[in-house]
């Protein structure tokens, strides 16, 4: 679980997702949209980081595995490193 | 800009203005559009308001307008758009306006009329030129009948009417022949003539001739009577007493009789004479066209504006009827909503009103004290119209309440596009958006829409059914076979599906894929077991924190609202409740996910809870930790202990305060001189008070029962986030089964022309069914989601809505 490319993959996510909803905002000019854009971008970021961490923690210790059919088993053996 | 996330404040407002320059300071409001009426009169009926009988005139106008704008549709003729926006017309030019409606009306009717007489003639005269023709045609089959030797009884009759004909024509005087025979001609409708026939046979028995030929439509017979098909027929009777019975008869079937010649050079006569007609009556008609096609392209260059006109002053008088008319003083009196705000553009616009209809006094504009509720007032651009839209059609806020709006752009969107989940149909489907962006400036729900559509297609990693892999699958077959784990080549042989252990290191890789569903789940033949697993807890974390986020929202009207109170006695409990129990059900979730459990003592996270709350703790190693007993009880009865405190603690303070106010009222009120009048008044607040003890009694015990409840029915209910996508997949998938992949498989040469065929299908399917019929019914289910789950945690939405006197939008919703 402490692997790299996972550690790699939420940081970068999360960062993205920080960024978009927590620093941007700051930047938006004062207007009299500037409520509602605020307002978007940090739901935006919220609603999408929270439904990509659901999926990517749903599948970190997985209880059962995929069955596969015979043909495709005997693919992946030779194709998929 | 905080307007739209509250109404924005609405102050009541009253106008002072003179009659005269009433007609212009009222068409500036209306271009203003920031300003609502108040009703003054309301006790007045409309037909006794003072303007009525200009309201009148104006419909009266509209309706003539309308009707010319009808002629113009049914001569094709274009109506030029309008251009800027016009200056009302004061009363002086109505008047004006008026009459030259009115001559117009006149005029055209006029021409319409001789246009229909006209016409009617012409086909009348048509029907005696083919009455002529084939009125020489049956003498002429007359005559070649009796060159041939067929004997049957009529035309032995028709034989010796033919000689008689022959004869005739040999010599060029008329002769009549037996002055017993005649014949009767007409014009009948074709479906009325076999009718005919047979009354005809019965009257006479047999003992007539009766030919009929069809009239050859012509282009202009056909655009006056429609498709009616007339015959022509021709009846030779002996006798004139048996004439009349004939013309009854020809009467009661409505054909028209016409008196045809007997003679070939009288009828030749008459055929000329009707084709100079006919001639005569085709150039009046065509010169009546042209004159009103020329009236009405004259009107067209104007109508538009005077419609416009027209609803304006309409709008006007309705106005002025809302008003108080003190006619002694020459003085208006108006009570307006108006945004605080804009208070200054009104007094700017009311200025500009007076001077342009150039009375030297100003008007005057009072701010005025109110203890009625303001109307409810967002102010929305383009952008979030739509979605305020929504929200209103629900219900309209509440003066000064929280608006869901600005948090339902996201949340709906995102809400739908968790049900849609397929980035190859959100594509579409965005690109269809952009489209009608483009073009009408007012769909950009559908952008959003099918943008989020197209992320949590990613993350569901869905394509029109088919996966991604981008970075390489977190599973791996290898491992299982020989020699690091039990599979050998023959188990592949035997078995048509086997399944992957993740326990068997190697296997799962230990870092799952990425960003999204693992593209192996999609070749999978159990893919439904894992992707149904995965969905329901997504739904229910989604559900909760949606939920979550309304009870919060309740908290910020509380605090604008200073009910600090409230907030002890209902936001507290509430999120209490709430959170105790679904939020440590959140918690379960997340928890199982992350910690490591060999498959065969996992627990169900459902019967966790079913067993947290039943206190049903048999079987000790289905539990997921350490302490898991005694934290769930913990919750449980918090959770229990909440009910009474939001049931009871409002009623009780509520019952307290109104014990207190009665104490000192009753030792003052016996040394007081009104002690009776203040007794008895007060006796009625009493029984007042009392009953509103009960009633917010009741009130409470339905709200926290709706809450309780509400929220394991809520919860439940976001489960059909999960029922959605699940459809949504599966129909895509039958579509790729059952239509592509036949297509794609097709080995012979016909195989390129199937592929386009069953492709065409693929996509006229993809359409209706998955982009139209699943999206309407996504678009309904994320609605409802809003509507009910999450605004019956905050919401009341008992307002009225903000209606200004606005030109623009009235032109608008006409056009």
């Amino acid at each position: 679980m402490a692997s790299t490319t996972f550690v790699i993959a939420v940081s970068v996510m999360t960062v993205f997702w920080g960024l978009v909803g927590g620093v941007i905002p700051w930047f938006i000019p004062k207007g009299p949209n500037r409520g509602v854009i605020v307002t978007m971008l940090v739901l935006t970021a919220v609603c999408c980081y929270l439904f990509w961490l659901i999926a990517i923690l749903a599948q970190l210790n997985p209880l059962l595995g995929p069955s596969l059919n015979n043909d495709t088993i005997w693919y992946l053996y030779h194709h998929w490193p | 800009m905080s307007s739209s996330f509250r109404s924005e404040e609405m102050c009541l407002a009253q106008l002072l203005f003179q009659t005269e320059s009433a007609h212009n300071c009222i068409s500036e409001l209306g271009h203003l559009g920031l300003v609502q009426f108040k009703d003054l009169n309301p006790g007045v009926t409309a037909f006794q308001r003072r303007f009525v009988k200009e309201v009148k005139k104006c419909e009266k106008m509209e309706r003539i307008l309308r009707y010319l704008e009808k002629e113009m549709v049914k001569s094709s003729i274009v109506i030029a758009p309008t251009k800027e926006k016009e200056i009302v017309p004061c009363p002086r030019d109505v008047l004006e306006l008026e009459s030259t409606f009115e001559k117009l009306e006149q005029d055209l009717r006029e021409i319409n009329r001789n246009h229909v007489a006209l016409r009617q003639n012409l086909s009348e005269l048509m029907d005696i030129d083919s009455l002529l023709r084939m009125a020489e045609d049956f003498f002429e089959e007359a005559e070649s009948l009796m060159s041939c030797s067929e004997p049957p009884s009529e035309d032995s009759m028709c034989m010796t009417v033919s000689s008689r004909i022959t004869s005739r024509r040999n010599s060029s005087s008329s002769i009549i022949g037996p002055p017993y025979l005649g014949f009767i001609a007409g014009v009948i409708k074709q479906e009325r003539f076999p009718a005919f026939e047979k009354v005809l046979w019965r009257l006479f028995h047999g003992n007539f001739v009766l030919r009929h030929a069809e009239i050859q439509a012509t282009e202009e017979l056909q655009t006056d009577r429609g498709l009616a098909k007339k015959d022509v027929f021709i009846i030779f009777v002996q006798g004139d007493h048996v004439r009349e019975k004939v013309r009854k008869v020809c009467d009661g079937f409505h054909a028209s009789l016409y008196s045809c010649p007997k003679t070939l050079h009288e009828r030749k006569e008459m055929s000329n004479n009707i084709m100079t007609r006919m001639e005569d009556l085709r150039l009046i008609l065509r010169r009546t066209e042209e004159y009103r096609a020329g009236v009405l392209m004259k009107a067209a260059d104007h109508v538009h504006e005077w419609s416009s006109k027209v609803k304006k002053m309409k709008a006007i008088y309705y106005t002025l009827n809302l008003c108080n008319i003190d006619i002694t003083q020459k003085l208006i009196v108006a009570e307006i909503w108006c945004s605080v705000s804009d208070l200054t553009l009104v007094h700017n616009a009311l200025i500009k009103g007076s001077e342009q209809s150039g009375s030297s006094v100003t008007p005057v504009l009072n701010r005025i004290q109110t203890q009625q509720t303001p109307p409810t007032f967002n102010r929305t651009n383009s952008f979030t119209e739509g979605f305020q839209a929504i929200i209103d059609t629900y219900g309209v806020g509440t003066y000064q309440e929280i608006n869901p709006a600005p948090y339902t752009t996201v949340t709906f969107p995102f809400l739908f596009a968790v049900m849609f989940g397929d980035c190859g149909h959100g594509l579409v489907m965005t690109l269809f958006a952009v489209w009608i962006v483009t073009q009408a400036e007012r769909r950009y729900i559908i952008l959003l829409m099918g943008m989020f559509s197209v992320y949590t297609g990613l993350i569901y990693n869905d394509c029109f059914s088919k996966s991604f892999n981008v970075f390489g699958s977190s599973w791996r077959v290898q491992p299982t076979f020989h020699p690091h784990g039990p599979w050998h080549n023959d188990t592949l042989h035997d078995c048509e599906h086997l399944q992957l252990d993740p326990v068997i290191p190697g296997v799962y890789s230990g870092v799952p894929y990425v960003f999204g569903i693992d593209p192996v789940w999609n070749i999978a033949s159990n893919k439904l077991s894992f992707l149904n697993s995965f969905k329901m807890k997504m739904s229910v974390i989604l559900g909760v924190s949606h939920m979550l986020f309304g009870v919060t929202l309740s908290l910020f009207n509380y605090a604008y609202f200073r009910n600090f109170q409230d907030v002890l006695i209902e936001f507290i409990p509430r999120m209490i409740f709430l959170l105790s129990l679904f939020g440590y059900l959140v918690l379960l979730i997340l928890y199982k996910w992350c910690i490591t459990v060999p498959s065969d003592v996992a627990p169900s996270i459902l019967l966790l809870f079913i067993n947290m709350m039943l206190f049903d703790y048999q079987s000790q190693h289905h539990l997921l930790y350490e302490g898991q007993k005694a934290v769930q009880i913990c919750l449980v009865v918090t959770a229990v202990l909440m009910v009474p405190v939001m049931l009871m603690v409002k009623s009780f303070l509520v019952y307290r305060t109104y014990m207190k106010s009665r104490q000192p009222v009753f030792g003052n009120s016996l040394n007081d001189q009104h002690g009776a009048d203040t007794r008895s008044s007060f006796s009625q607040h009493q029984s007042n008070e009392t009953v509103s003890m009960s009633d917010i009694f009741v009130y409470q015990a339905i709200h926290t029962i709706e809450f309780c409840l509400g929220c394991i029915s809520n919860t439940a209910s976001y489960l059909r986030l999960w029922a959605l996508s699940l459809a949504h997949a599966e129909l895509s998938e039958v579509l790729w089964r059952m239509v592509l992949q036949v297509g794609l498989s097709f080995s012979s040469g016909m195989g390129s022309l199937m592929l386009a065929l069953i492709f065409a299908a693929f996509a006229v399917l993809t359409v209706t069914v998955l982009l139209v019929m699943e999206g309407l019914s996504a678009f309904l289910h994320a609605l409802r989601l809003h509507w009910v789950e999450f605004q019956n945690k905050f919401y009341e939405g008992s307002g009225y809505k903000f209606t200004p006197l606005s030109f623009d939008s009235l032109l608008k919703t006409q056009q």
